[in-house]
């Protein structure tokens, strides 16, 4: 056996652009497509890949035999903090792309390879894919004190579960740019826009910094993390060179850089202005990929 | 009616919220306190106090609050002896828990806002406001850039959270008379009795007291002012001048116009860092359909980049940015700079 098994629970935009991905793996072999709605576009669509599909939801997942290695759970924060324990019980290792937190997080520019023994982890959110490295690089040069991202999406690319899960996003991200990130305190913001063309992901991350930082090292640092990202999410670029402000009385703002970041998407299911949705798949699938990898090392030991 | 019926609409003085934004966040307790008594005994009904932002809103994107708009929020609450006093917050940057510590510290009236078109994202905000026995107002912002009948489909999603009064909010200054008519018209319509209808307006234009007088004869029952204007852009519907127009009209607000006239001159004047000017910036934002909030933010990107502050906000409308995206400015304003060298 040289791949592991893989089920997508959660046929929306994201397990739809997931698919894609999971079916170019190597070290992945991706079998089931599941969801809630039998006439879901996600589901169509995995039917005419040759996956396995049910609408009857993870109860009918569970139920198979054998069962996947591996669940990449795609619902919302409150579907996979009920489903995490199931998975958990059944020996399954679960890659969690809902903002439920219940696994450690993992951002693979940052920590990759840190929590392959884990049988479930999160990848936070969108946002905090894009930005947590920008944090991590920042704060591998200076101390951090408070980090403050600004996530822009277009609307067609937050799905009903984004839209419902919203304090989720805010909540789980600013934690991840603490604990990953490595900032004494972090915030979040999501901002949706309607603008036709859609536009692209936009990403923007506040760092204060000391007031004699080492402006240049910074930016160094900051530039070597965008290649990393780009790595495995090629649209993944600065869009103006780091913008550094010191401290200014007049507004109570401490020292800081800004840095702005877009995120074009591959295109794999939603249009490339959806590089949100493209950020959270390919940090998933690099960080199962990883999973497996290890998974498959152990068994054959 | 979640007001008193011998109202003919109800004014919400947002003089210590959307003024927030013209005093760049800098609003003490002491202010507060002066401002809220004033207005009290000049009979407004509801004072809204928070950052300008809403609740959360104290950040490096849209500046630091040099006071917790939470505290802020108790000493209004200390203070009033009639009104009732709001706060404001936007889902994807305050969260539920800044609803319910504004309502431990005594708030009484949430109003949550979104962009025009994403109504839906404060659902869950709307209902937890409800649970905790808070009166509920929803926010459409940047109601220009929506038509009417899309504006009343995002109207219906907040209604049917939970929300008591939906607004249509001019946050670039951008609607000319009809344009308010056409929309409060649409979303009375829809709401029928689920739910009222208010209205906010920005100066921008030139317009505020008069778009707000036609929101009224559309079906308005709330409408926001702000005192001496103080708000964002070319500032807000005057409080002292709504009143005076309302009682001309015969409207009946609760307002006292002599009284809200000595509020507006001898409390809030001497505190205010500038006066709310009908400059070209503020023109270019109701021309070119911009969050009035990002002229503070446009002219401080403006000055750092020798940039010309009115380009950056022409750019900001070309771009269809929304409410919230201040980060933006700066990377205009650093791309203009750049492309320039």
């Amino acid at each position: 056996m040289t791949t592991a098994t893989a089920a997508i629970v959660g046929s929306g935009n994201i397990g739809t652009d997931l698919m894609v991905k999971l079916l170019r793996s190597d070290t992945i072999e991706l079998r089931w497509m599941i969801g809630i709605d039998p006439d879901s576009e996600g589901l169509r669509r995995a039917r005419d890949a040759g996956l396995v599909v049910s609408a009857e939801g993870v109860d009918w997942l569970l139920r198979q035999d054998p069962l996947p290695d591996l669940v990449f759970e795609a619902t919302s924060a409150s579907a996979h903090r009920a489903n995490a324990s199931r998975y958990a019980e059944l020996g399954i290792i679960a890659i969690d792309l809902t903002p439920a937190a219940v696994g450690p997080a993992v951002v693979p520019a940052v920590n990759e390879g840190e929590h392959t023994d884990r049988r479930n982890v999160s990848l936070i959110t969108c946002g905090g894919q894009a930005t947590i490295p920008i944090v991590a690089a920042v704060s591998a040069v200076v101390p951090v004190p408070y980090a403050e991202i600004v996530a822009s999406v277009s609307s067609p690319s937050a799905g009903p579960g984004t839209r419902a899960n919203i304090d989720e996003f805010t909540t789980t991200t600013a934690r991840g740019i603490e604990t990953i990130g490595g900032a004494a305190r972090g915030k979040a913001i999501i901002i949706l826009n309607p603008a036709t063309p859609p536009v692209l992901m936009n990403d923007t991350v506040f760092c204060q910094i000391p007031d004699d930082a080492d402006e240049a090292a910074i930016e160094r640092s900051i530039r070597d993390t965008v290649e990393r990202v780009s790595a495995y999410v090629p649209g993944y670029r600065l869009r103006t060179a780091p913008q550094f402000s010191p401290a200014d009385p007049e507004t109570g703002s401490p020292a800081r850089v800004a840095v702005f970041l877009e995120v074009e998407g591959a295109g794999d299911f939603l249009p490339p202005y959806a590089g949100n949705l493209d950020i959270m798949t390919a940090a998933a699938t690099r960080a199962g990929e990883a999973l497996a990898v290890r998974l498959l090392a152990d068994r054959s030991t | 009616m979640p007001f008193d019926a011998d109202l003919d609409f109800r004014i919400t003085d947002s003089t210590l919220r959307d003024g927030s934004h013209a005093m760049r966040h800098t609003f003490t307790a002491a202010h507060v306190r002066d401002v809220v008594a004033g207005l009290d005994r000049a009979g407004v009904p509801v004072i809204e106090v928070s950052h300008g932002d809403g609740l959360g809103g104290s950040s490096f994107n849209y500046g630091f609050g040099a006071v917790h708009d939470l505290d802020l929020i108790e000493v209004a609450v200390q203070t009033a002896t009639r009104a009732k006093i709001a706060f404001l917050m936007l889902p994807g940057l305050g969260v539920k828990d800044d609803i319910q510590a504004a309502a431990d510290r005594g708030a009484r009236i949430c109003r949550i806002a979104t962009h025009a078109t994403e109504a839906d994202v404060a659902v869950q905000h709307f209902g937890l406001a409800r649970e905790l026995g808070l009166e509920t107002v929803g926010f459409l912002m940047m109601a220009h850039s929506a038509s009417p009948e899309a504006l009343a489909r995002q109207a219906r999603i907040m209604a049917d959270a939970g929300c008591q009064c939906v607004y249509v909010v001019d946050s670039a200054g951008a609607l000319v008379l009809d344009e308010v008519a056409d929309r409060v018209s649409a979303l009375a319509a829809e709401l029928g009795d689920d739910a009222q209808v208010g209205f906010h307006g920005h100066e921008n234009l030139a317009l505020a007291v008069a778009n707000s007088i036609v929101a009224v004869r559309s079906g308005a029952v709330q409408i926001d002012a702000c005192t001496r204007r103080l708000g964002a852009g070319a500032g807000n519907t005057p409080t002292e001048a709504l009143a005076v127009v309302a009682e001309r009209l015969g409207y009946r607000t609760g307002v006292d116009p002599v009284a809200m006239i000595d509020v507006a001159e001898d409390v809030v004047r001497p505190i205010m860092l500038e006066e709310c000017r009908l400059d070209r910036m503020a023109l270019t934002m109701g021309y070119a359909g911009v969050y009035s909030s990002f002229l503070k933010h446009a002219q401080r990107q403006a000055e750092r980049y020798g940039v010309p502050g009115a380009l950056i906000l022409r750019e900001a409308g070309r771009r269809g940015l929304v409410g919230g995206q201040e980060d933006q400015l700066i990377e205009i304003a650093a791309t203009m700079a750049a492309a320039r060298v």
